[in-house]
């Protein structure tokens, strides 16, 4: 992990992300990947055609289960916005699917409170 | 831990976990976020960078941007397997008001934020609260308190970082796990409170 200081002085400009890989292509599309969107591997996702090296290695580690857009973007040590962007061409080959955060409809914001406060009573105490 | 057939710690999530929320954990340079996440979460804690540089910059690709790129951007995060079918991130990253895009991904969908201050340098606390307050995450505040410092009453801590009355202030050693999750207890009763 490298120890990038990050108090430095405040500019400003406000930053974003400079890339868009790919030609820009699918960009808009992966805004429909948060953070925290469970992402994994369909079956048969991996050998469905010819994939890229990055796009390999998501759905190598995709394969073994769910796991968070971040989680993902961490294993591979790629900025969440490239992962982004490898995720919704996948999304769209239909290599991967996904769950999303909280479904909303189906769960308020009270009981989700409720189960983290149970879950971290039962956990630490 | 007893075993509840709750278990998050291989690297994939459990097959059964159908919701994940999040939660930040947010304040200035070396306040103790990262120890605080790493002392949580069942995982290793992750971290991400991103190179950020000017809004509004016309890029195709990443070359053409290479001269223009600014800073760097990190956000450490962990996670905790809550329920059969609950999970909970928690991730951390610094006050910068640039970081426009990093701050929008973060605090979209989160329950909440647990703001680590230390009372020696509350003034470095005032850029990430200022965050907090703009993308409407209610929060509470976790003192984190650096060996041999004096205590501060909570009514000083509250008129110096002009908190509103209901605001929870707890006192949180990062490196704790108990009173960590006391913190993280804290801040979800307060959150409890306010949407029942
Ligand atoms: N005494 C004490 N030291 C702490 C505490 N939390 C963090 N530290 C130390 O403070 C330093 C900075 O912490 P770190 O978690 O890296 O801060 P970050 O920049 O906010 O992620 C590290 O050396 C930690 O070991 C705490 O609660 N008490
Ligand atoms: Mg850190």
């Amino acid at each position: 992990m490298s120890d990038v200081p990050d108090d430095l002085p405040a500019e400003s400009a406000d930053l974003v992300r400079p890339y868009v890989i790919t030609n820009g292509r699918g960009l808009p599309q992966s805004d429909r990947f948060e953070l925290i969107t469970l992402v994994t591997a369909t079956e048969g996702g991996t050998g469905n055609g010819p994939l890229d090296p990055e796009k390999r290695s998501v759905m190598e580690l995709c394969e073994g289960g769910y796991l968070s857009v971040a989680e993902i973007a961490g294993h591979l040590d790629l900025p969440v916005g490239i992962i982004k962007v490898l995720l919704s061409d996948l999304a769209e080959e239909g290599r991967i699917m996904m769950r999303a955060p909280i479904p909303r409809a189906h769960l308020t914001d009270v009981q989700v409170l409720q189960e983290v406060l149970n879950g971290l009573q039962a956990r630490f105490g | 831990m007893d075993s509840k057939h709750v278990s998050g710690n291989g690297v994939h999530l459990q097959e059964s976990v159908q919701i994940a929320a999040k939660i930040l954990v947010v304040g200035h340079f070396a306040v103790g976020k990262t120890t605080f996440i790493g002392t949580l979460s069942e995982i290793p804690p992750l971290r991400t960078e991103e190179t950020m540089t000017q809004a509004g910059a016309e890029i195709d690709d990443l070359k053409g941007v290479r001269g223009k790129t600014t800073t760097t951007v990190a956000m450490d995060f962990g996670r905790l397997t809550l329920s059969e079918r609950l999970v909970l991130y928690l991730f951390g990253t610094p006050g910068q008001q640039r970081f426009v895009q990093v701050w929008e991904d973060m605090s979209r969908g989160a329950l909440g934020a647990l703001v680590l201050v230390d009372p020696e340098r509350l003034e470095e606390s005032f850029a990430v609260m200022d965050l907090v307050e703009k993308y409407g995450i209610p929060f509470a505040i976790a003192v984190n308190r650096f060996d041999g410092q004096p205590n501060r009453s909570d009514d000083e801590l509250r008129e110096a970082l002009d908190l509103l009355p209901d605001t929870p202030i707890v006192t949180c050693d990062a490196r704790d796990e108990k009173s960590s999750a006391n913190a993280l207890v804290a801040l979800v009763r307060y959150l409890q409170n306010r949407s029942s």
